[in-house]
């Protein structure tokens, strides 16, 4: 046997262990974490110039389903999250973008728990919440979950575990008062991904809105079938813009390929998640905004002030329209005549003082059932509400498959 | 426009829609036609229409010039081919699985430089506009033409030629049907079948481009969805005739609006059913037109072996 052994382990041994030990590492790295883009914008703690010492930094770690800059639904929680690590010199941003719903999204909370030293999460996919936010939160209960979206059940849920959401359908009322006011041809568009509650709600609201000061207006549903499937989006923009429709909004993940078909079809339309006026110069009459920036400036205070969600500190649901700033409308197009504007600003100021009611009966759907009876008012808080399987009358349009 | 077109709407939505959304099928299933006619699979072309979407739209940002753009797109898809043409040709090599390692690849080089691209928007390729003056803005907006479809329409007879009147185009058939008869020949098999895949990647790169400098004209993650995929299984469906390629190329853009525009018509019912429209009608064909007596027809015979 001519084998060199070192220590009694032949080369072959050493050559072997060496490489799985590589294979291992470069596995593990792959798997946690080099996932995508995963920038922390760190901010210096010491701009504040050493006020208190009560300034040690917090980390809060955000995490995003799709890419950061989309235009939609992942650029207005990012631009929230950039907003507060601006605001707060003691806020330590940790984010991460493109982390799928599954449990890719329990190893970047894990990653950013144990190697950043996050001490709040904001997993900001609904997706997210069922099982891997629940999984995590019991795993780590001194660090605090913060999930965007209606799923929280008081004694069920892990106390760690917040929820916050807005009533977006505040603004998209207020846009079907531009759209409709607007509207030569009185007919409207809204692109749909899914037939699901928060989708119809959207669809009911603009319509509730548009019908409120031109009963005549109808909205033209079309339903995609997924968050993100840019031709269906432009097929179904284009084959509106054929009908005579002259307003279009929609209800997607990203709405950027729906506000170019439709400035490129001379025809107006309405943003959803971000502002997307840049997209549409000409045509972008307003658009119903996420603001996600009072909310997180909110949330970073009271967790800076030591309070929990463990103790009842932080209410575990949180939720808010217009008037409570979780969400606002964007600044009016060159499109928009100032008679309009007048009122639409007469809408929004009447949620802002909270004197309106979107679901006031009687609402009929667009079968003619009646779905929301002549006595009944539904505030925004009402689950039923939550619940919608409905489309109002107005809309043209069905939810059935 | 004062007034809608109702029902017409249906048919216009889907003339439009074979010349929008046909285009990209149709680049990459002529590409993977010449690809698989040389005895090769390459499913890594959806990857590689991911890159050509992606670079067409950076270069396109960058330079200001979508013409840069799509011959970028082409060139990397150029170089993707040339990966997946070397390793499917190695010895005990799988393409099959070569070319999923390959989608995986593609998209993962897309969605890496793709970032910064996401949110600005590139200049787009101008459009010919066949349209007389006076009609309708509905019917104007369905005939701006992509010179990039032109282009496909064009390709696809010219490679019919190719195969049947070149000797190039006999080499190739030759290394795909019988490598044996070919090395008979004094063809290399190796560098006919690599400059095939490069060849076809190439194309299929120019339908990436199509994404996204023409329709729906931005570039995102999931612009791609599975079309690259479709396209080649397009290319069976098309019994490797390129002619039909573009025949099913059409046929496919233009189910693809058939869903959105019916339900923009009104019709409420079925919308999941119309969406699916493309796999169902592909999996008519396919019923329709198969044989218990013989196997597929214009199937290359070396095409997947393992030679």
């Amino acid at each position: 046997m001519s084998h060199r052994q070192v220590f009694g382990v032949s080369r072959r041994q050493i050559i072997r262990g060496l490489l799985a030990t590589g294979a291992f590492g470069l596995t593990a790295k792959l798997g946690t974490g080099c996932t995508s883009a995963s920038t922390s914008t760190s901010t210096a703690g010491d701009s504040g110039g050493g006020s208190s010492g009560k300034d040690e930094p917090i980390t809060i770690g955000f995490i995003y389903v799709g890419p950061k800059d989309d235009y939609g639904y992942n650029q207005a929680h990012a631009d929230g999250a950039a907003a507060v690590a601006k605001k707060f010199s003691w806020v330590k941003l940790v984010e991460e973008a493109n982390v799928p719903e599954t449990t890719a999204v329990a190893e970047s909370m894990r990653s950013m728990i144990d190697i950043d030293g996050a001490k709040a999460l904001f997993p900001t996919s609904f997706g997210y919440f069922d099982p891997h936010v629940l999984k995590l939160a019991k795993d780590y209960p001194d660090v605090q979950f913060f999930h965007a979206g209606g799923l929280y059940q008081e004694g069920t849920t892990p106390k760690n575990i917040g929820s916050y959401f807005g009533y977006i359908d505040e603004a998209q009322y207020i846009a079907g008062v531009v759209a409709a006011l607007t509207s030569k041809t009185g007919k409207l568009g809204f692109v749909a991904a899914k037939p699901i509650p928060q989708v119809l709600r959207n669809v009911n609201s603009f319509t509730l809105g548009a019908r409120s000061v031109k009963p005549s207006v109808t909205t033209q549903v079309v339903f995609t079938g997924n968050w993100a499937e840019p031709i269906k989006e432009a097929e179904a923009t284009n084959s509106m813009a054929d009908q005579g429709i002259d307003v279009i909004t929609c209800h997607v993940d990203s709405p950027k390929v729906v506000m170019e078909t439709a400035e490129k079809r001379g025809i107006f339309s309405s943003g959803y998640h971000a502002n997307q006026l840049a997209l549409a110069p000409k045509g972008y009459l307003t658009g119903a905004e996420w603001d996600w920036t009072n909310i997180y400036s909110q949330i970073a205070e009271e967790m800076h002030a030591g309070k929990k969600l463990m103790d009842g500190g932080i209410p575990h649901i949180l939720r808010g329209g217009l008037k409570e700033g979780f969400c606002k409308v964007s600044d009016y197009g060159v499109a928009v005549s100032s008679d309009t504007k007048q009122k639409a600003d007469a809408v929004k100021a009447k949620f802002m003082d909270g004197s309106i009611v979107i679901y006031q009966g009687e609402i009929k759907d667009n079968k003619g059932n009646v779905v929301v009876a002549a006595s009944e008012s539904l505030k925004q808080q009402d689950p039923k509400l939550e619940q919608m399987d409905y489309l109002v009358e107005g809309v043209i349009g069905s939810i059935g498959s | 426009m004062a007034e809608g077109l109702g029902w017409w709407g249906v048919p216009l939505a889907i003339v439009a829609g074979t010349m929008r959304g046909g285009t990209p099928f149709l680049f990459v299933s002529l590409g993977e036609c010449l690809t698989e006619k040389s005895g090769k699979i390459n499913l890594g072309l959806e990857g590689t229409l991911l890159t050509g979407a992606m670079t067409a739209y950076g270069v396109s940002y960058l330079t200001g010039s979508p013409w840069l753009g799509i011959l970028a797109a082409g060139l990397a898809g150029l170089v993707l081919g040339s990966i997946h043409g070397w390793l499917s040709q190695q010895f005990r090599v799988n393409d099959v699985a070569v070319g999923i390692a390959m989608i995986i690849f593609g998209s993962g080089i897309a969605f890496f430089f793709g970032k910064p691209f996401i949110q600005p928007s590139a200049p787009q390729l101008p459009t010919l506009n066949l349209a007389g003056s006076n009609v309708s803005p509905a019917v104007e907006a369905a005939l701006q033409i992509s010179p990039l479809f032109l282009l496909g329409l064009a390709i696809a007879p010219l490679m019919k030629w190719f195969f049947q009147s070149t000797r190039w185009g006999l080499y190739v058939r030759a290394v795909g049907d019988s490598p044996d008869a070919a090395r008979a020949m004094g063809v290399s098999i190796f560098k006919v079948r690599m400059l095939s895949i490069m060849a076809g990647s190439f194309l299929a790169g120019i339908g990436g481009a199509s994404l996204s400098l023409y329709y729906p004209g931005v570039w995102t993650e999931r612009i791609s969805s599975g079309q690259g995929l479709m396209a080649v299984a397009l290319v069976i469906f098309a019994r490797w005739n390129p002619m039909i390629c573009l025949w099913a190329s059409l046929l496919f853009g233009g189910a693809q609006a058939l869903g959105p525009s019916l339900q923009s018509v009104g019709i409420k019912q079925g919308y999941y059913l119309f969406n699916a429209a493309p796999y169902v009608l592909t999996l008519l064909i396919m019923i329709v037109t198969c044989s218990p007596k013989r196997t597929l027809a214009g199937v290359p015979g070396a095409l997947g072996m393992d030679n």
